[in-house]
């Protein structure tokens, strides 16, 4: 049911599904695709935006609840032509000036706006994952926002007098969840917060999965309740450490908040987001010279305070 | 842009700025409350000022997937790694909004607007049209399913005749809807859990909800006037006979926003 990118020089069996970040997009991102870079606030792999930017893929339908700096410059750049979403904002310091130019100015062209709650687009992946034709949930009661959205539409209990809304599945052509480590075959393991990237994975068609660590098979199976997402539904791993830069790991590295605020003051012109896009997108070819360009005292800068390793479990032998 | 600490404290107490008092205030609101929805912004530091504070029980929820957090700084954003590290548990957010919420588990939700009416529905999601909106707004976010399914919702903004106004563009969360007994009647058929906004603190004073579903100004800050009140709100405001006056932030409270929790002065300027 997959397509596989195919490795470049070694053998399949060492390499499994490993891939550099520019042909796995090239491979699985294709012109009016519906993509998903999912991650809530944590694991946005901006690495595989900005490829997608460089490769000028277009018409792009961008899945997110929180479409965030990576779909703001991905809007700026042409990718997108659509947005499904739940909160359009700059966490924790204002808007998405690229994104707003479009919807109020239409400048330089319209965007097209799917708009639900947080609870309706977790709903939405979690149909879409489950192959059922709806999710129903209690929310949107008396709001204007299925006026804004008939999509979301009352629904009656067929087991009594109760109505609730429901909201279609979302079934993205591809789903980019960055993560901390994965084997050769995908089988992916992450910690911190997990938003609903394990739901947009199972729901897309083709997955890729960015890693900042490739890790041998048994590194996963000696931790299963860690493995999120299995190597069975993803496409291609791309190593790409610091691929989430200015998002975050939990234990690698922090969110750069400087960022999230100079964002704010560089997009809000047309002409300053472009000249950023030049310089740290396509003026660069790819994740590692984006992060040396960003250069070493901003990485040392991001580093945790401090290490809070859990406890090891014990599962026990049995035979 | 930084505000002046220009209100004069009681005698010996320090001077403390509007956006202090106003933390403070919605802070204490929270005193006997068990599990607590942080929205993004001033209610996040309010929260975790009654954390430390008036509320040591409290279990703080964040949409993004924590239960139980004890950050070790103030969040900028409420997907802050600082959340995760000590929580009680971080979980999907599926789990999140289906058992934790929807399941009813969740006291108070803390919400902040851009627009509200004198009914406590809240707008976040355009100001002018929807289809050509003069400013677009971040949009619901969980607030939605917050307003419907927490037991009680609070909710914390700056006053201002733009943000209070008599008639929302949109409404992304419902309050009392066009008043309390519709709005208990409509809860109850539609079976919602929550029972609609409880509190609204702003920068001039707290306001509750009387029985008619309507703000009602219970209390004002120490420095703030009636003529100020009735300048940043858009319709003729109730006000109760008679009137408290919020106690001024003591000297802990304000240590603890200065000196622990904003440092920077992100959310206090």
């Amino acid at each position: 049911m997959k397509s596989q990118v195919s490795a470049d020089e070694e053998p399949r069996h060492s390499r499994g599904k490993v891939a550099s970040m520019r042909d796995a997009v090239a491979a699985l991102v294709h012109d009016g695709d519906v993509v998903a870079i999912e991650g809530f606030t944590h694991l946005i792999c901006f690495a595989a935006g900005h490829e997608i930017i460089r490769q000028r893929k277009r018409d792009l339908t961008l899945a997110r609840l929180t479409p965030d700096l990576i779909y703001d410059q991905m809007v700026a750049a042409g990718t997108a032509r659509k947005l499904v979403f739940s909160w359009l904002g700059n966490p924790g310091v204002g808007g998405l000036h690229a994104i707003r130019r479009r919807v109020e100015d239409a400048d330089p062209a319209p965007l097209e706006l799917e708009e639900y709650s947080h609870f309706g687009m977790v709903g939405r992946y979690t149909a879409g994952a489950s192959n059922l034709p709806f999710f129903p949930l209690r929310s949107y009661f008396e709001t204007d926002l299925p006026k804004a959205n008939p999509l979301i539409r009352p629904i009656k209990s067929p087991y009594g007098d109760e109505t609730v809304y429901a909201v279609p599945p979302l079934k993205p052509d591809v789903t980019v969840v960055h993560a901390q480590r994965a084997d050769a075959e995908g089988n992916t393991q992450m910690w911190g917060l997990l938003g609903c990237q394990k739901e947009a994975a199972f729901a897309a068609e083709r997955v890729i999965v960015v890693v900042e660590e490739l890790v041998d098979e048994a590194v996963v199976r000696a931790d299963p309740n860690r493995t999120v997402i299995p190597g069975l539904i993803v496409d291609a791993v791309v190593v790409e450490p610091w691929g989430a830069h200015p998002s975050y790991v939990q234990g690698a590295y922090d969110r750069d908040n400087h960022f999230y605020r100079d964002w704010d003051a560089i997009s809000r012109e047309a002409a300053t987001t472009q000249a950023w896009l030049d310089e740290w997108v396509y003026g660069v070819s790819g994740r590692a010279e984006y992060m040396e360009k960003l250069g070493a005292e901003r990485m040392a800068s991001l580093q945790p305070w401090g290490m809070a390793p859990s406890g090891s479990v014990d599962y026990g032998v049995y035979k | 842009m930084s505000e002046p600490a220009v209100q004069p404290g009681a005698a010996g107490a320090p001077a403390f700025s509007k956006s202090e008092m106003m933390i403070v205030a919605a802070a204490r609101e929270l005193a006997g409350q068990r599990v607590c929805f942080v929205g993004v912004g001033l209610p996040n530091i309010a929260v975790n000022l009654a954390r430390l504070t008036v509320a040591p029980a409290l279990e703080l929820v964040y949409e993004s997937g924590a239960f139980g957090a004890k950050p070790a700084r103030l969040p900028l954003s409420i997907g802050d790694p600082t959340i995760v590290t000590g929580a009680t548990a971080a979980v999907s957010m599926f789990e999140l909004f289906s058992f934790y919420l929807q399941g009813g588990l969740v006291d108070v939700g803390f919400l902040g607007a851009a627009q509200i009416d004198r009914f406590g529905n809240i707008n976040s999601t355009v100001i002018g049209d929807y289809e050509h909106p003069k400013t677009r707004l971040p949009g619901s976010g969980g607030a939605c399913e917050i307003a419907i399914n927490a037991r009680q919702v609070f909710v914390i903004m700056r006053q201002s005749k733009r943000s209070f106004v008599d008639r929302i563009d949109f409404r992304t969360s419902p309050g009392n809807l066009g008043g309390a007994e519709a709005a208990a009647r409509i809860r109850r058929e539609e079976g919602w859990l929550g029972r609609g906004p409880s509190v609204v603190v702003t920068d001039l004073g707290i306001y509750h909800f009387d029985d008619s579903g309507e703000m009602r100004l219970d209390s004002i800050h120490p420095g703030a006037t009636l003529e100020q009140v009735r300048e940043t709100i858009g319709w003729e405001p109730k006000v109760a006979e008679p009137l408290a006056v919020t106690p001024v932030p003591t000297a802990e409270e304000l240590r603890l926003i200065r000196e622990e929790l904003d440092p920077e002065g992100v959310y206090t300027k």
